[in-house]
């Protein structure tokens, strides 16, 4: 049987979720010899538009982006987000609660002697808005976290090359807190989103004692009512959940809803 | 004399997206530019209205590679806007991890992304086949640094535990016992890829062209995570006044933001570092420097790989030293960071992979950002590699056309750009 042809591609990203790909280290050689990887601008030269299964890092920003996706969707057999900003949109749609003009002006405004050099007109900065890859196209599957896990990338990788579905959880990040016997991050004066984020991650940020800012988006279904009891408990204000729920989350700000 | 043309979209082995255009006729060059079509993130203006203590978290999120030299700049801008203080056991513990971010960053760019130019093709892959050898000694390296930021940091991609004041988990002195060893076990391999790089940096153009170089510089050690600013033009700064040496300007060719200072444009990064603390080198970094007969001033950028190399000894010893310091003291795993909330503006250096790094923070009285801005290192190279295009590309235009390409992508790449890092990269406007 013929390997199957593999494709890597990055959007708006800091392309962390493909470094992991290279952190798999000595297990590269062994993924090399299941799939023929045909295109990975990060760290090849060959280039080739002929393959069946696309992973895809970043944020769609600009309609000249949109156009490159669908070429990519229109190519692929399995189109696979990779990451949460192909997921979710990153932390970079925090950038979606202004104008593309407020952006511009706030972080270029002091620099441009020509409005014309950032404006709309000009193609690479033509209305600049973050957003998640199904948005834009259908995805198949997604790896959630920012950055993905290299261990949950094997795994679905290896899933899919025998037709099988990825396995993604879908249980809050408290579970497997509780299985590693963490310190409840609330208990020691933290906010966490660990109640409502989608688990996969083992913990890893509660586990070094940080809170979970729920990168890899929400559990299908969350218990917003029992967030909101553990806020109380703790005697969080609202403003702060506010601010504290939209690191990686602002797409379900932005859509109104709870979950994905 | 023929026309040539050269344009590549979307330069392949860098991190992030950039192209090189070249148009030339009859032997003159009409166009020559590096150009970046990164899209915009405005990462200066996400952080409005984020607290003190998320900064770091939002801001590594800039670059996937040097993730952790975000932390750092990052932690250090909010430090001093708050005027929180960190002891000692964490200033060491953050070089450190600063060192094992050097490593991670600059194996990746020098075995699997600039070895494939020196061995002509086009990937890393087939080198797994024709030299399984010297591929798995550049992979057991790379493992080796990010076990070493997954032990100090958390996580060697954002880090998990790094915050204001210090750091929320700390290793035990087993395990930093077991880091020192896994440090002195890998001298061996890392002589061996030297060696290799060694006997294939032929290679490597010699093209020189005298520019100014910036970097962290210190008293008392090759700096990386501390310093003030340096030039190789002379001049010591301190970071408060990296507005005055960055200088960042827009061009009507290119909405990227530029920097200069003395010149045209100035280097930062590996080589600039090199240039600028030679003296402080560790032994064997000086030994291999010596053996690929680099010393300050290099002016050819293509050197900025090897310096990379040599910086991997430097990062080594040093961090074995640092590594006998803490455990002379006794590792304090129960220190944790205090805190009080005031206003105030700060500002935050380090020397990351790709070079000089600043992070500019303003806080109400709430703890909440007011106003940022990031100097990024790849912003500042990128007015450097264009006065590099101007001054390489006549000298190779008698080459045939795909060596002219290849050329000019080693060039960039030996910048090691890192153009994700586009907080205000703007996007190039170009009329074709």
């Amino acid at each position: 049987m013929d390997k199957p042809r593999v494709a890597f591609f990055d959007f708006s990203s800091c392309e962390g979720c493909q470094l992991q790909i290279a952190n798999l280290e000595e297990a590269v050689v062994e993924v090399v010899k299941l799939i023929d990887i045909v295109a990975f601008r990060e760290v090849m030269k060959e280039h080739s538009d002929d393959y069946d299964i696309a992973f895809v890092e970043g944020s769609i920003t600009r309609p000249m982006d949109v156009e490159r996706l669908k070429k990519i969707r229109e190519n692929a057999e399995i189109l696979i987000a990779l990451g949460a900003c192909a997921h979710l949109g990153g932390v970079q749609r925090l950038s979606n609660q202004w104008t593309s003009e407020e952006n511009k002006q706030e972080v270029y405004g002091d620099y441009v002697s020509d409005p014309d050099d950032i404006a709309d007109t000009n193609p690479f900065f033509e209305k600049p808005r973050h957003r998640a890859l199904d948005e834009v196209v259908e995805v198949d599957y997604v790896i959630p976290g920012c950055p993905i896990d290299k261990g949950e990338f094997a795994k679905v990788l290896i899933a899919i090359l025998q037709g099988k579905k990825p396995p993604i959880p879908d249980y809050p990040v408290c579970v497997e807190c509780k299985k590693k016997e963490n310190v409840c991050m609330f208990e020691i004066g933290k906010f966490c989103m660990g109640p409502l984020a989608r688990a996969g991650c083992d913990a890893r940020c509660p586990s070094a004692g940080n809170e979970c800012e729920a990168c890899r988006g929400y559990v299908s279904h969350p218990h917003s009512n029992a967030q909101s009891d553990v806020l109380e408990k703790y005697g969080l204000t609202a403003d702060a959940i506010m601010q504290r729920k939209t690191m990686f989350t602002y797409r379900y700000e932005e859509a109104g809803k709870g979950g994905d | 004399m023929a026309e040539i043309n050269i344009n590549v979209e979307h330069l392949t082995r860098v991190e992030g997206h950039g192209n090189i255009v070249l148009n030339a006729k009859d032997g003159s060059i009409e166009k020559i530019q590096w150009q970046v079509s990164e899209a915009p993130r405005f990462f200066e203006s996400i952080v409005r209205g984020r607290r003190w203590d998320e900064m770091a978290h939002i801001t590594c999120r800039i670059c996937g590679i040097c993730s952790i030299g975000h932390t750092e700049a990052s932690l250090k801008a909010t430090e001093s806007a708050l005027g929180i203080e960190t002891s000692e056991q964490t200033e060491i513990l953050r070089r450190l991890i600063k060192a094992a971010e050097n490593l991670q960053s600059h194996v990746l760019h020098v075995g699997y992304l600039v070895a494939p130019d020196l061995f002509k093709v086009g990937s890393v892959f087939p080198l797994i086949g024709t030299h399984p050898d010297a591929v798995l000694k550049i992979v057991s390296l790379h493992r080796l640094a990010n076990e070493m930021s997954d032990l100090l940091a958390g996580r060697t991609t954002h880090p998990t535990n790094m915050v204001p004041g210090g750091f929320t988990s700390i290793p035990s002195e087993k395990e930093l016992r077991g880091l020192k060893q896994s440090l002195l076990d890998a001298v061996p391999t890392f002589t061996d890829v030297a060696q290799i790089v060694l006997d294939n940096a032929g290679g490597l153009p010699d093209f020189t062209r005298e520019t100014e170089f910036i970097a962290l510089v210190a008293d008392d050690e090759y700096a990386i995570y501390d310093g003030d600013i340096g030039s190789t033009d002379g001049g010591r700064w301190p970071v408060e006044d990296y507005k005055s040496i960055t200088n960042e300007f827009v061009v009507p060719y290119s909405t990227a933001k530029f920097t200069k200072h003395n010149r045209e444009s100035y280097m930062v990064g590996a080589l600039a570092r090199l240039n600028l603390n030679y003296t402080k080198l560790s032994p064997l970094a000086k030994q291999w420097a010596a053996k690929f007969q680099l010393s300050p001033v290099c002016h050819n950028p293509f050197m900025n790989s090897v310096a990379q190399l040599i910086e991997c000894f430097n990062d080594v010893e040093t961090s074995i030293a640092w590594l006998d310091q803490l455990l002379e003291k006794g590792v304090n795993r129960d220190e944790r960071p205090k805190v009080e909330v005031k206003a105030g503006r700060g500002m935050g250096a380090v020397d990351v992979p790709r070079g000089i790094l600043f992070h500019d923070y303003t806080f109400n009285d709430q703890g909440i950002c007011t106003k940022a801005n990031c100097v990024i290192p790849t912003n500042q190279n990128h007015n450097n590699i264009n006065q590099d295009f101007k001054a390489f590309a006549p000298t190779i235009l008698d080459k045939p056309e795909e060596e002219i390409e290849l050329l000019l992508e080693m060039l960039v790449r030996a910048y090691d750009p890192c153009i994700s890092c586009s907080c205000h990269y703007l996007d190039v406007k170009w009329k074709r």
